[in-house]
């Protein structure tokens, strides 16, 4: 569904990505692992096409989407949520997702009644303005609002990323769930735990390059990469 | 403080409404800039030559219906208008491609459309004064307390408060005006979930423009149609807009509140020096709060 061949990202003058390669099939969660400033949010990015790649070529069933538009892209069927949660701090959680909604035809379409469902909580508070909202909130919200545009591929940086430890399991399970739903998942992790338990395959980013990429049990029983390249 | 009491009631109450009037025509045209600076963070120097066109296209369409009794009535409405599609060919031929530039570039590129514009009036319509009567029904003047206030002025009056309705109900209600609040703070996050920003962009730089030829047109039959007004409007505007509150539409009206009212009561006060006041409050103002009144999207 997403191929990934040879890129090369650029933040103004510094290189962040050299030659990143990676795929995700139909129907998988994959996840990319490393450090801190290893390049996953650049990764992200440069797929979504906020920070286009200079080289490399980045398919999209099979269209080649490297030089895009970062709406033409997501219209295209890849939802985006990043790391810092970019919610719509001045609109309420319902207008986060009435700007995001993006209507289908067919029953199992997202729609705000169906993500309502999904995330209860976000139901009660729909009418609170994103900017009130807890860290797990928002969270919830950005990838509600990557929802409802409809995605076929949703880009998870870091969901878990500073949360207790109860709203990480809650998300855990629900990220298992949007994969049983239909949708393929690349997620951007450097909780291990969340990665490893929730993936399918695993890439190993390190200083903008892949170093290592397998499934997980393999990642698993290779304690000598994970030493090298995930241990802080 | 013996001024005060040569002052009578009435005349206070009538001085208010003059404020207040002037007022309607700084914030029709101050919230147009508001807006274009807060959602598309374009300090447009340009906007009072928008309001300058405003008033001679106003004048013109006023003249070529003038036989008409609607004339002026038509003229209104078309000369926003006209501004508007200028400003509509504007973004999508030069705008558009400008966003993500430095503010500076914006600054100098808005200065010299302003200087363009300056020499296209100047052209179009010569470099002598014009005026414009307003239409017979809002001539003369009704008497307020003894004292008379000239009719359009309370037409003015009358359309404040409807542009402000206009434009809480676009930016509150309207899914544009939510986009558009969104893209003032994340326009990279907005464009991520699938909205062509560069369509909400121009909608909402049409608009800007739109109050800008709405504030000139409303302003024609008061005073004198002239090169050099788009100067004075242009230096009061970005002045209440900083006071209110950079990008904060309702910042512009509190603004336009302060500054309109110190102008006209300034008179009452002290005569020789009233042009002093309203800046002088926009300077205390400013040192209370560097940031404006109210929020700022900056």
């Amino acid at each position: 569904m997403l191929q990934v061949e040879g890129i090369h990202t650029f933040y103004g003058s510094s290189h962040i990505l050299f030659g990143v390669s990676l795929t995700v099939s139909r129907g998988e969660i994959v996840c990319l692992l490393g450090r801190n400033g290893a390049g996953k949010s650049t990764t992200m990015k440069s797929i979504i096409g906020l920070t286009p790649p200079r080289q490399g070529v980045i398919k999209f069933k099979s269209e080649d989407i490297a030089r895009a538009k970062p709406y033409i892209i997501a219209r295209m069927g890849i939802g985006f949520v990043p790391d810092d949660r970019r919610v719509f701090f001045d609109l309420t959680v319902d207008e986060n997702l009435e700007i995001s909604e993006r209507k289908i035809a067919g029953t199992d379409a997202w729609n705000r009644e169906r993500v309502y469902e999904f995330f209860q909580p976000l139901k009660h508070i729909r009418s609170r303005k994103a900017g009130f909202l807890s860290g797990g909130e928002q969270q919830m919200l950005t990838i509600a609002r990557a929802l409802v545009t409809n995605p076929e591929l949703l880009l998870l940086d870091e969901p878990t990323e500073g949360l207790a430890p109860i709203i990480v399991d809650m998300l855990e399970q629900r990220i298992l769930a949007l994969r049983d739903a239909g949708l393929t998942i690349l997620l951007a992790e450097q909780n291990q735990k969340t990665a490893l338990g929730l993936s399918d395959r695993g890439y190993i980013l390190d200083n903008g390059v892949i170093k290592y990429h397998g499934t997980i049990k393999e990642l698993q029983e290779n304690e000598e990469i994970i030493r090298k390249y995930l241990l802080v | 403080m013996d001024f005060l009491t040569t002052v009578t009631s009435s005349g206070l109450i009538q001085q208010f409404l003059v404020g207040l009037s002037r007022t309607t025509i700084l914030f029709v045209v101050a919230s147009g800039l508001s807006l274009v600076l807060g959602v598309l963070r374009i300090p447009n120097v340009a906007h009072g030559s928008l309001y300058m066109l405003g008033a001679f296209l106003c004048y013109s369409f006023a003249t070529l219906f003038g036989k008409n009794p609607i004339g002026f009535w038509v003229a209104i409405v078309m000369a926003p208008l006209g501004v508007a599609l200028i400003s509509l060919a504007a973004e999508r031929g030069l705008f558009c491609r400008l966003y993500d530039r430095e503010h500076l570039m914006l600054l100098l590129f808005t200065f010299a459309l302003m200087l363009l514009c300056r020499d296209i009036v100047k052209m179009i319509w010569g470099a002598e004064y014009r005026s414009l009567a307003p239409p017979v029904v809002l001539q003369g003047s009704l008497s307020i307390l003894d004292l008379p206030f000239p009719k359009y002025n309370f037409f003015l009056l009358s359309i404040g408060p409807f542009v402000a309705l206009a434009l809480w109900f676009l930016t509150q209600r309207t899914k544009i005006g939510k986009i558009a609040r969104a893209a003032a703070v994340d326009r990279d996050m907005v464009s991520a979930v699938g909205i062509n920003v560069s369509w909400v962009f121009a909608s909402v730089f049409v608009i800007g423009c739109f109050l800008a030829g709405l504030g000139g047109a409303l302003v024609a039959p008061t005073q004198n149609i002239a090169q050099g007004m788009d100067h004075t409007i242009i230096m009061e505007s970005f002045l209440i807009v900083i006071a209110g509150g950079l990008g904060n539409v309702w910042g512009a009206l509190l603004g336009a509140l302060i500054f309109g009212l110190t102008d006209s009561m300034g008179i009452l006060v002290w005569p020789q020096f009233s042009i002093v006041f309203p800046y002088a409050i926009v300077v205390i103002v400013l040192i209370f709060r560097p940031k404006g009144l109210l929020r700022a999207t900056w």
